[in-house]
């Protein structure tokens, strides 16, 4: 898929899984956000927090999300990005990246948009709209 | 607990879209694409420089409202908006503020939820506002009792 003016409605842009979730895809994460939470990175900290261990920030997953779109840069952008954090991503989590084209107009390019964990839960659920130039 | 701030705006802060902050990010959501982070590729590019990914803005820094106090632990972020007017471009300047959308409170099978929304806005130096977001907080039930502790 060179051109998103190809794609027809109903159809889905190629997945991308990534990689096990690592502790220091994290702390990346952190460093680069500037969200320290500690429930993201320390094992103790999300334990107090009543959590088996540390997990993803939402914005991880959703920043991750977005690259999808990032190769069709030069035809639009992302418009309109909105998303619900419906589950918790767990450090070694299989993450698995969807976007479907739910519909076109006026060259607004509608994507249903969801982050699926490999028991094939939705942890991040959402809506983009791509504005083509 | 939060229901008289609704209405109340932060400050505005100026940041900049700096080219080494864009880089750090895009590497750590997975997506060093040569249109965040190679010049050459930016030059050429519609806009002649190198963007910025859509959720960047968590990068920026929105001031502060007055009275405001969330506790550092136990919130649970519900739901996210980004809305674009164009892509960020590095190098740029945009003043950004937040503003407390709404703050309610509802009853579920964990006891009393608060959900916080706050909107955040960023605009270039003429005024022109080129992102809004949205964020919604959830503080459980937990978390408002240690701070009414």
């Amino acid at each position: 898929m060179n051109s998103l003016s190809d794609l027809q409605e109903g159809k889905s842009l190629q997945v991308i899984q990534l990689k096990p979730v690592s502790r220091l895809d994290l702390i990346k994460y952190a460093g680069a956000s500037g969200d320290y939470n500690p429930i993201h990175t320390i094992d103790e900290e999300a334990r107090k927090a009543g959590l088996p261990g540390i997990i993803a920030h939402g914005m991880w997953t959703m920043g991750n999300l977005a690259k999808l779109f990032t190769p069709y840069y030069h035809e639009g952008f992302v418009k309109d990005y909105s998303v619900r954090f419906i589950g918790k991503v767990f450090l070694n989590d299989v993450i698995t990246l969807k976007a479907t084209l739910k519909e076109k107009f006026d060259q607004q390019y509608r994507f249903d948009v969801a982050a699926v964990n490999q028991h094939d839960s939705e942890v991040v659920k959402g809506e983009v709209i791509f504005s083509k130039y | 607990m939060f229901e008289q701030h609704i209405g109340k705006c932060s400050n505005k802060v100026k940041n900049i879209v700096e080219s080494g902050a864009v880089k750090k990010f895009a590497e750590a959501i997975g997506d060093p694409h040569p249109i965040f982070i190679d010049e050459e590729t930016g030059k050429k590019s519609r806009y002649q420089r190198n963007i910025a990914p859509p959720t960047f803005p968590r990068v920026f820094d929105f001031g502060v409202i007055d009275g405001l106090n969330l506790p550092k632990k136990g919130l649970i972020h519900g739901e996210q908006v980004f809305h674009y007017v164009r892509p960020l471009i590095v190098g740029e300047e945009i003043f950004c503020w937040l503003k407390v959308e709404d703050y309610v409170e509802k009853t579920g099978k964990s006891g009393k939820m608060g959900f916080l929304v706050l909107k955040g806005f960023g605009e270039d130096p003429t005024g022109e506002i080129i992102f809004t977001s949205k964020q919604t907080i959830i503080i459980t039930e937990a978390v408002r009792k240690e701070m009414i502790v």
